[in-house]
């Protein structure tokens, strides 16, 4: 059956490869038309000479997100630099970081934390995780919190809590998500306007930031070279933290 | 020729007796296993009806006894693949009598693991977005495949060789016992008769099955330990992982392995079948398993402890000097040398010893995959106090009532299975009484039986 030399193996050969080839190259297209091209890249400079400490940024997150006890999208730690000659305490707020290479996102086994290909933050879908936790696990932060389903015990029944978390509203109640889900900082996302952009002046701005009394705290977008964070990257020496583990964090400290 | 069938009757009669009487302890045993678990439902509800929050987990500790049970489940249940696929290809025949016995162990700790994990979850009742949204990059999704998997072939690796036996059943217990029995052997046996055909065909499914259930086995516990060496996490960044957790899940697959032979053998007198040659020899194995261990852990423990990087010595100073010493000393003195000694002793080197042994390591390596995981979680990851977890009443009633579902359902496989190879044991004894020089060779363990009774 050697139809001009080519074997019947040969030819089946072909168009495996021929159609390997096709499928690789349509999902490529395919991937390309539909991944939004990044808009943003948004990142925070975080002043530990401005920080003094007062936690009003841990408040105004815990206010904004209407996080429950025990979930804290952002911490600040009080201890002295390792190799420092004197026991003063640096203050650092640690939201996540929103790293340009997530170790939390490839372990997540239903797809339901990932990075936003318009922007870069880094999101929980609650209609799909299934609460392993093993993105707390794996990051390296610390910076992902589960939702235990801890409840408010000061406030008005448990019900009236709506957190306007990714502008979905979710009332708390004890069997729906998030609880048993995984939470994190989402840089306030639900204060963007439709087209993602973030108004300061209007006060849609993220929470932390927006409280800090030492303006500790600045966030923007780390791909316009106008912004207030770009303009600081390029005057000073910032640092981010574990740079040897190549997450790409997109917050930057200043010692 | 008396001789033979005479023995032959006896085998039979003992493999059927389990299923012809059962007696008042065996209901207690149920009825106490079945209280335990129930114990645990509740438990379980508490904790479905108000969250994890009922659980010692918090933000930084957030793996802890329930994902340390999942693992030393998983864990045992290479009982089954050691004994029966790996002393099947090397053809050591001691192992016959013992082999269905492992098997079960297999099939049953895989159920109990993997319903660990989903006890685990925040939502269980969306475990199955695994299968739907399942994302290939996440070691989660390779233990999927690999447990199940696993749990289809151990199946199958119980059922291929059970045939013959069940066939026995389906004949000698024809009209002699209620239907749905009746019904379940003939359904079971498929039309087994005994031909020459068929014996051939069994011995070449064995035969395939067996090698391919080593590797499968293998991954799967690889798999497991993927799943924590994966991550950013100091004490769980070891290349060595895999088989270190492969030969760990051995290691305490024999140590159940001699647990359950002890309690069958001696509620279904099976002294004539299952003898002090079978403990002995698994304990020696068990030994060789405690060295690899050891070698394992200086191995591991060296490479790091040299270096000593920053969170490393908080890791060693928490396993060797702090919180977890007691229990991380333990598993080393208690778990992996001890079982050495006790096979080595002449004194202790029998039933009782072994046992002995067994109950050590099957501690011991409970508390090394929870000090694995706990303090793999332990070490801060940011200049703060590290967290501390102690699990709950709930964690701790979970544990128990999956270690009373494993006892319930082997003790429930024991009433409906052949609980030793009849066939295979009938087998090797004909090919050991009829080949020349079998009365020599046949004194040794004869007359270790006779001792043994």
């Amino acid at each position: 059956m050697a139809v001009a030399g080519i074997s019947r193996r040969q030819a089946l050969k072909s168009v495996a490869a021929g159609a390997a080839t096709t499928a690789i190259l349509a999902h490529e297209a395919v991937a390309a038309a539909t991944t939004p091209p990044r808009k943003h890249h948004w990142g925070m400079v975080i002043d530990t000479q401005r920080c003094v400490g007062c936690e009003a940024c841990v408040i105004a997150c815990k206010i904004e997100n209407m996080t429950p006890p025990g979930v804290f999208y952002t911490v600040v730690t009080r201890e002295p630099l390792p190799g420092s000659r004197n026991d003063r305490p640096v203050f650092m707020t640690k939201p996540c970081f929103h790293c340009e290479e997530p170790p939390c996102v490839p372990v997540c086994p239903v797809n339901a934390t990932y990075k936003r290909p318009s922007d870069g933050i880094v999101v929980v879908d609650y209609d799909r995780c299934i609460g392993c936790r093993y993105c707390i696990a794996a990051c390296p932060y610390g910076a992902r919190w589960f939702d235990f389903g801890d409840d408010f015990q000061f406030l008005p029944a448990a019900g009236d809590q709506v957190s306007p978390e990714y502008k979905q509203y979710r009332v708390r109640t004890p069997d729906g998500s998030p609880v048993g889900n995984v939470r994190k900082c989402t840089f306030c996302l639900h204060l963007q306007d439709e087209s993602g952009e973030y108004d300061r002046s209007a006060g849609r701005w993220p929470a932390c930031a927006k409280t800090c009394p030492g303006h500790a705290i600045i966030f923007g977008d780390l791909d316009d070279p106008e912004s207030e964070v770009s303009k600081i990257l390029r005057e000073r020496n910032a640092v981010r933290l574990k740079e040897e583990l190549g997450t790409e964090p997109s917050v930057y400290y200043l010692l | 020729m008396a001789a033979l069938s005479e023995w032959h009757g006896r085998l039979e009669e003992t493999a059927l007796a389990p299923v012809r009487r059962t007696g008042l302890r065996y209901w207690a045993l149920v009825a106490f296993l079945l209280a335990v678990i129930g114990w645990g439902a509740y438990a379980y509800s508490v904790q479905l009806r108000d969250g994890l929050v009922v659980t010692g987990m918090r933000d930084r500790i957030s793996w802890g006894l329930y994902i340390a049970t999942f693992v030393f489940f998983i864990g045992i249940s290479h009982a089954g693949t050691l004994i029966s696929a790996i002393l099947r290809v090397s053809q050591a025949r001691w192992r016959t009598p013992v082999t269905r016995m492992a098997e079960f162990i297999t099939v049953v700790a895989l159920v109990c693991g993997a319903s660990f994990v989903i006890i685990d979850l925040g939502r269980p009742d969306r475990v199955l977005n695994v299968f739907i949204y399942g994302r290939w990059q996440s070691p989660i999704i390779w233990d999927v495949l690999a447990i199940t998997t696993y749990l289809t072939g151990s199946i199958t690796y119980l059922f291929v060789p059970m045939i013959p036996d069940l066939a026995l059943f389906r004949d000698r217990l024809a009209g002699r016992t209620s239907r749905w029995r009746g019904w379940l052997y003939r359904v079971l046996a498929i039309g087994w008769n005994g031909s020459a055909a068929q014996r051939r065909s069994l011995a070449s499914a064995i035969g395939v099955l067996m090698i391919l259930i080593i590797p499968i086995a293998v991954s799967v516990h690889t798999v497991v330990s993927w799943i924590f060496a994966m991550t950013l996490r100091v004490p769980w960044n070891s290349a060595l992982f895999g088989a270190f957790f492969v030969a760990g899940a051995i290691f305490s697959g024999i140590a159940i392995l001699i647990i359950v032979m002890a309690i069958l053998r001696r509620a279904y007198h099976l002294h004539e079948y299952v003898t002090e040659k079978h403990f002995v020899n698994l304990g020696f194995l068990m030994a060789a398993f405690a060295a690899i261990m050891i070698y394992a852990n200086i191995s591991e423990l060296l490479v790091h402890g040299y270096k000593l990087e920053e969170g490393v010595e908080f890791h060693f100073r928490q396993i060797f000097l702090a919180e977890f010493a007691p229990l991380f000393w333990f598993y080393l003195l208690g778990g992996l040398v001890a079982p050495i000694v006790i096979a080595l002793l002449p004194a202790t080197r029998n039933i009782r010893g072994m046992v002995v042994a067994s109950v050590l390591v099957t501690f011991a390596m409970w508390i090394e995959r929870y000090v694995i995981v706990v303090t793999g979680l332990h070490v801060p990851l940011m200049p703060y106090e590290p967290a501390s977890y102690a699990p709950t009443w709930v964690e701790w009633s979970l544990l128990a009532a999956g270690l009373a579902l494993f006892a319930l359902l082997i003790t429930v496989f024991t009433k409906v299975f052949p609980i030793i190879a009849v066939w295979e044991v009938a087998e090797d004894h004909e090919a050991m009484v009829g080949a020349p020089g079998a009365a020599r060779r046949a004194a040794r363990p004869a007359a270790l039986e006779t001792q043994d009774v």
